[in-house]
Protein backbone atom coordinates (compact mmCIF):
# COMPACT_ATOMS: atom_id res chain seq x y z
CA UNK A 1 0.00 0.00 0.00
CA UNK A 2 1.26 3.83 -0.95
CA UNK A 3 1.32 5.82 1.94
CA UNK A 4 0.80 3.17 4.13
CA UNK A 5 2.46 5.20 7.49
CA UNK A 6 0.30 7.85 6.88
CA UNK A 7 -3.22 5.66 6.62
CA UNK A 8 -2.30 3.15 9.40
CA UNK A 9 -1.03 5.91 11.61
CA UNK A 10 -5.07 7.88 10.75
CA UNK A 11 -7.03 4.54 12.04
CA UNK A 12 -4.68 4.24 15.04
CA UNK A 13 -4.71 8.13 16.41
CA UNK A 14 -8.84 7.69 15.48
CA UNK A 15 -8.76 4.21 17.35
CA UNK A 16 -6.75 6.01 20.10
CA UNK A 17 -9.07 8.36 20.67
CA UNK A 18 -11.99 6.92 20.00
CA UNK A 19 -11.33 4.42 22.78
CA UNK A 20 -10.45 6.91 25.18
CA UNK A 21 -13.56 8.58 24.89
CA UNK A 22 -15.27 5.43 25.06
CA UNK A 23 -13.58 4.60 28.24
CA UNK A 24 -13.76 7.48 29.90
CA UNK A 25 -17.38 8.02 29.58
CA UNK A 26 -18.05 4.14 30.65
CA UNK A 27 -15.56 4.46 33.46
CA UNK A 28 -17.13 7.54 34.70
CA UNK A 29 -20.62 6.07 34.47
CA UNK A 30 -19.73 3.25 36.35
CA UNK A 31 -17.86 5.19 39.36
CA UNK A 32 -20.87 7.57 39.96
CA UNK A 33 -23.44 4.40 40.21
CA UNK A 34 -20.61 3.01 42.60
CA UNK A 35 -21.20 5.95 45.08
CA UNK A 36 -24.68 6.33 44.29
CA UNK A 37 -24.50 2.33 45.18
CA UNK A 38 -22.41 3.10 48.51
CA UNK A 39 -24.80 6.50 49.21
CA UNK A 40 -27.50 3.92 49.10
CA UNK A 41 -25.96 1.75 51.56
CA UNK A 42 -25.27 4.51 54.04
CA UNK A 43 -28.94 5.07 53.97
CA UNK A 44 -28.78 8.60 52.17
CA UNK A 45 -31.67 8.70 49.93
CA UNK A 46 -33.15 11.57 47.57
CA UNK A 47 -36.57 12.57 48.91
CA UNK A 48 -38.49 11.00 45.86
CA UNK A 49 -36.95 7.56 46.36
CA UNK A 50 -37.23 7.64 50.30
CA UNK A 51 -40.36 5.37 52.04
CA UNK A 52 -42.83 7.69 52.46
CA UNK A 53 -43.29 8.15 56.88
CA UNK A 54 -45.44 10.71 57.58
CA UNK A 55 -48.89 11.17 56.87
CA UNK A 56 -50.09 12.06 53.79
CA UNK A 57 -51.09 16.10 53.38
CA UNK A 58 -52.47 16.69 50.39
CA UNK A 59 -53.79 13.01 49.12
CA UNK A 60 -54.78 14.59 45.94
CA UNK A 61 -50.71 15.00 45.02
CA UNK A 62 -50.33 11.38 46.46
CA UNK A 63 -52.84 10.23 44.05
CA UNK A 64 -50.66 11.99 40.95
CA UNK A 65 -47.51 9.82 42.19
CA UNK B 1 -54.75 21.71 23.61
CA UNK B 2 -53.00 19.58 21.64
CA UNK B 3 -50.19 22.14 21.54
CA UNK B 4 -50.07 21.68 25.44
CA UNK B 5 -50.73 17.59 25.24
CA UNK B 6 -47.34 18.21 23.39
CA UNK B 7 -45.88 20.45 25.84
CA UNK B 8 -46.26 18.35 28.61
CA UNK B 9 -45.27 15.13 26.72
CA UNK B 10 -41.94 16.86 25.95
CA UNK B 11 -41.11 18.13 29.07
CA UNK B 12 -41.94 14.03 30.23
CA UNK B 13 -39.44 13.24 28.24
CA UNK B 14 -36.98 15.81 29.47
CA UNK B 15 -37.48 14.98 32.94
CA UNK B 16 -34.53 13.21 34.45
CA UNK B 17 -35.88 10.12 36.20
CA UNK B 18 -37.64 9.85 32.48
CA UNK B 19 -34.77 9.92 30.91
CA UNK B 20 -32.01 7.54 33.12
CA UNK B 21 -35.01 4.93 32.57
CA UNK B 22 -35.41 5.67 28.85
CA UNK B 23 -31.40 5.30 28.79
CA UNK B 24 -31.18 2.45 29.90
CA UNK B 25 -33.32 0.88 28.09
CA UNK B 26 -31.96 2.44 24.51
CA UNK B 27 -27.97 2.49 25.55
CA UNK B 28 -27.87 -1.35 24.54
CA UNK B 29 -29.29 -0.75 21.11
CA UNK B 30 -27.47 2.56 19.81
CA UNK B 31 -24.10 0.51 21.26
CA UNK B 32 -25.03 -2.41 19.44
CA UNK B 33 -26.06 -0.37 16.28
CA UNK B 34 -22.87 1.76 16.66
CA UNK B 35 -20.69 -1.55 16.50
CA UNK B 36 -22.13 -3.32 13.29
CA UNK B 37 -22.01 0.25 11.37
CA UNK B 38 -18.45 0.91 12.34
CA UNK B 39 -17.13 -3.07 11.17
CA UNK B 40 -19.44 -2.20 7.57
CA UNK B 41 -18.05 0.65 7.79
CA UNK B 42 -14.57 -0.14 8.33
CA UNK B 43 -14.64 -3.14 5.99
CA UNK B 44 -15.49 -1.47 3.12
CA UNK B 45 -13.06 1.58 3.80
CA UNK B 46 -10.14 -1.25 3.22
CA UNK B 47 -11.81 -3.21 0.26
CA UNK B 48 -12.68 -0.10 -1.76
CA UNK B 49 -10.45 1.04 -4.54
CA UNK B 50 -8.28 3.46 -4.37
CA UNK B 51 -8.69 6.87 -6.09
CA UNK B 52 -6.68 7.83 -9.23
CA UNK B 53 -4.97 11.14 -7.68
CA UNK B 54 -4.96 10.37 -3.89
CA UNK B 55 -4.00 6.86 -4.03
CA UNK B 56 -4.51 4.75 -0.92
CA UNK B 57 -5.29 8.31 0.74
CA UNK B 58 -8.76 8.18 0.02
CA UNK B 59 -8.73 6.04 3.12
CA UNK B 60 -7.89 8.17 5.43
CA UNK B 61 -11.60 10.53 3.98
CA UNK B 62 -13.42 8.30 5.74
CA UNK B 63 -12.64 8.59 8.99
CA UNK B 64 -11.60 12.48 8.78
CA UNK B 65 -14.69 13.59 7.24
CA UNK B 66 -17.18 11.83 9.52
CA UNK B 67 -14.97 13.31 12.51
CA UNK B 68 -15.03 16.92 11.15
CA UNK B 69 -19.30 16.57 10.67
CA UNK B 70 -19.58 15.38 13.64
CA UNK B 71 -17.52 18.31 15.53
CA UNK B 72 -19.62 20.71 13.95
CA UNK B 73 -23.11 18.56 14.49
CA UNK B 74 -21.87 18.20 18.21
CA UNK B 75 -21.19 22.00 18.53
CA UNK B 76 -24.76 22.70 16.97
CA UNK B 77 -26.42 19.87 19.41
CA UNK B 78 -24.85 22.18 22.13
CA UNK B 79 -25.91 25.17 20.27
CA UNK B 80 -29.58 23.91 20.70
CA UNK B 81 -29.04 22.62 24.57
CA UNK B 82 -27.79 26.54 25.24
CA UNK B 83 -31.17 27.66 24.27
CA UNK B 84 -32.72 25.24 26.59
CA UNK B 85 -30.92 26.27 29.55
CA UNK B 86 -31.24 29.94 28.99
CA UNK B 87 -34.70 30.07 27.85
CA UNK B 88 -36.25 27.00 29.47
CA UNK B 89 -33.81 26.77 32.00
CA UNK B 90 -34.15 23.76 31.85
CA UNK B 91 -31.63 21.36 33.89
CA UNK B 92 -31.34 18.67 31.64
CA UNK B 93 -30.58 21.39 29.16
CA UNK B 94 -27.36 22.25 30.93
CA UNK B 95 -26.18 18.59 31.62
CA UNK B 96 -26.42 18.08 27.60
CA UNK B 97 -24.29 21.22 26.56
CA UNK B 98 -21.75 20.22 29.78
CA UNK B 99 -21.81 15.94 28.53
CA UNK B 100 -20.99 16.93 24.85
CA UNK B 101 -17.81 19.48 24.88
CA UNK B 102 -15.60 16.87 25.68
CA UNK B 103 -17.40 14.38 22.76
CA UNK B 104 -16.71 17.74 20.58
CA UNK B 105 -13.11 18.32 21.30
CA UNK B 106 -12.54 14.44 20.98
CA UNK B 107 -14.21 14.62 17.48
CA UNK B 108 -12.20 17.61 16.55
CA UNK B 109 -8.91 16.72 17.01
CA UNK B 110 -9.21 13.24 14.91
CA UNK B 111 -10.67 15.58 12.07
CA UNK B 112 -7.49 17.48 12.98
CA UNK B 113 -4.88 15.05 12.86
CA UNK B 114 -6.12 12.91 10.46
CA UNK B 115 -6.35 15.84 8.19
CA UNK B 116 -3.02 16.69 8.61
CA UNK B 117 -1.67 13.14 8.04
CA UNK B 118 -3.50 13.40 4.79
CA UNK B 119 -2.09 16.86 3.55
CA UNK B 120 1.36 15.66 4.44
CA UNK B 121 1.83 13.24 1.11
CA UNK B 122 -1.56 15.26 -0.60
CA UNK B 123 -0.22 19.06 -0.48
CA UNK B 124 3.29 18.64 1.29
CA UNK B 125 2.46 20.20 4.48
CA UNK B 126 1.40 19.46 7.61
CA UNK B 127 -0.94 22.24 8.41
CA UNK B 128 -1.56 25.30 6.84
CA UNK B 129 -2.99 28.46 8.57
CA UNK B 130 -6.07 28.40 5.68
CA UNK B 131 -9.48 29.52 6.58
CA UNK B 132 -10.73 25.64 6.71
CA UNK B 133 -7.91 24.42 8.73
CA UNK B 134 -8.04 27.89 11.34
CA UNK B 135 -11.68 27.96 12.10
CA UNK B 136 -11.89 23.99 12.85
CA UNK B 137 -8.41 24.74 15.35
CA UNK B 138 -10.71 27.91 16.78
CA UNK B 139 -13.62 25.23 16.91
CA UNK B 140 -10.96 23.23 19.01
CA UNK B 141 -9.93 25.46 21.41
CA UNK B 142 -13.73 26.82 21.97
CA UNK B 143 -14.55 23.47 23.07
CA UNK B 144 -11.90 23.15 25.30
CA UNK B 145 -12.12 26.73 26.72
CA UNK B 146 -16.18 25.52 27.62
CA UNK B 147 -14.50 22.41 29.45
CA UNK B 148 -12.21 24.93 30.99
CA UNK B 149 -15.18 27.51 32.40
CA UNK B 150 -17.92 24.06 33.10
CA UNK B 151 -14.53 22.63 35.31
CA UNK B 152 -13.72 26.15 36.96
CA UNK B 153 -17.35 26.89 38.47
CA UNK B 154 -18.35 25.15 41.37
CA UNK B 155 -22.19 26.23 41.34
CA UNK B 156 -23.13 23.79 38.15
CA UNK B 157 -26.58 25.64 36.96
CA UNK B 158 -24.64 29.10 37.53
CA UNK B 159 -21.51 27.19 35.36
CA UNK B 160 -24.17 26.25 32.39
CA UNK B 161 -25.76 29.74 32.23
CA UNK B 162 -21.90 31.28 31.02
CA UNK B 163 -20.96 28.52 29.41
CA UNK B 164 -24.12 28.37 27.47
CA UNK B 165 -23.87 32.27 26.68
CA UNK B 166 -20.37 31.19 25.74
CA UNK B 167 -21.65 28.43 23.08
CA UNK B 168 -23.98 30.65 21.45
CA UNK B 169 -21.30 33.78 20.92
CA UNK B 170 -19.46 30.29 20.18
CA UNK B 171 -21.60 29.00 17.62
CA UNK B 172 -21.07 31.95 14.69
CA UNK B 173 -17.43 29.62 14.33
CA UNK B 174 -19.96 26.67 12.61
CA UNK B 175 -21.27 28.47 9.34
CA UNK B 176 -17.36 29.91 9.19
CA UNK B 177 -16.36 26.83 9.35
CA UNK B 178 -19.19 25.65 6.46
CA UNK B 179 -18.64 27.89 3.72
CA UNK B 180 -14.74 28.87 4.36
CA UNK B 181 -14.07 27.24 1.23
CA UNK B 182 -16.31 29.24 -0.34
CA UNK B 183 -15.76 32.47 0.95
CA UNK B 184 -11.96 32.47 0.99
CA UNK B 185 -9.66 31.03 -1.10
CA UNK B 186 -7.99 27.88 0.44
CA UNK B 187 -5.74 25.40 0.01
CA UNK B 188 -8.62 22.77 1.62
CA UNK B 189 -11.11 21.58 -1.43
CA UNK B 190 -14.75 22.59 -1.30
CA UNK B 191 -17.92 20.69 -0.23
CA UNK B 192 -17.69 17.47 -2.31
CA UNK B 193 -21.23 15.54 -0.51
CA UNK B 194 -23.30 17.89 1.14
CA UNK B 195 -23.76 20.87 -1.44
CA UNK B 196 -26.40 22.03 -3.81
CA UNK B 197 -26.76 20.04 -6.75
CA UNK B 198 -25.12 16.57 -4.87
CA UNK B 199 -22.44 14.81 -4.07
CA UNK B 200 -19.36 14.57 -6.69
CA UNK B 201 -17.63 11.71 -5.66
CA UNK B 202 -17.76 8.55 -6.81
CA UNK B 203 -20.50 5.72 -5.15
CA UNK B 204 -16.84 3.91 -4.54
CA UNK B 205 -15.85 6.53 -2.00
CA UNK B 206 -19.55 7.33 -0.83
CA UNK B 207 -20.70 4.34 0.57
CA UNK B 208 -17.97 3.63 3.04
CA UNK B 209 -18.14 7.44 3.64
CA UNK B 210 -21.75 7.48 4.61
CA UNK B 211 -21.73 4.04 6.46
CA UNK B 212 -18.24 5.34 8.62
CA UNK B 213 -20.48 8.84 9.08
CA UNK B 214 -23.79 7.07 10.69
CA UNK B 215 -21.38 5.03 12.27
CA UNK B 216 -19.60 7.95 13.62
CA UNK B 217 -23.32 9.95 14.49
CA UNK B 218 -24.43 6.76 16.50
CA UNK B 219 -20.89 7.24 18.60
CA UNK B 220 -21.60 10.13 18.95
CA UNK B 221 -25.20 9.76 20.30
CA UNK B 222 -24.44 6.34 22.72
CA UNK B 223 -21.37 8.39 24.07
CA UNK B 224 -23.88 11.48 24.48
CA UNK B 225 -26.47 9.97 26.30
CA UNK B 226 -23.96 7.63 28.60
CA UNK B 227 -22.12 11.14 29.82
CA UNK B 228 -25.60 13.01 30.21
CA UNK B 229 -26.41 9.84 32.50
CA UNK B 230 -23.13 10.03 34.54
CA UNK B 231 -23.65 13.79 35.00
CA UNK B 232 -26.84 13.43 36.18
CA UNK B 233 -25.64 10.91 38.80
CA UNK B 234 -23.08 12.89 39.28
CA UNK B 235 -25.75 16.13 40.51
CA UNK B 236 -27.54 13.93 42.65
CA UNK B 237 -24.78 12.61 44.91
CA UNK B 238 -23.88 16.18 45.19
CA UNK B 239 -27.43 16.80 46.38
CA UNK B 240 -27.42 13.94 48.64
CA UNK B 241 -24.00 14.65 50.11
CA UNK B 242 -25.45 17.80 50.72
CA UNK B 243 -28.60 16.37 52.72
CA UNK B 244 -26.95 13.98 54.38
CA UNK B 245 -24.20 16.96 55.55
CA UNK B 246 -26.64 18.56 56.97
CA UNK B 247 -28.78 16.13 58.57
CA UNK B 248 -25.36 15.07 60.42
CA UNK B 249 -24.92 19.18 61.75
CA UNK B 250 -28.17 18.93 62.99
CA UNK B 251 -27.98 15.80 64.71
CA UNK B 252 -24.59 17.09 66.15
Amino acid sequence: MSHAFYVYSSYLVALAITAIAILWTWADGRARQRELAELEAAGVRRRSAAPRTSPVENPKEAASE
Amino acid sequence: MTESLAITKFSDLANPTRFLSLASRLLPWMGGATAIFFVVGLYLAFASEGDYQQGETVRIMYIHVPAAWLSMMCYSVMALSAIGTLVWRHPLADVSHKAAAPLGAAFTLIALITGSLWGKPMWGTWWVWDARLTSVFILFLMYLGIIALNRAMDDPSKAARVSAVLILIGFVNIPIIKFSVDWWNTLHQPASVIRMGGPTIDGEFLRPLLVMAIAYTLLFFTLHVMAIRSEIWRRRIATQRRVAARMASRES
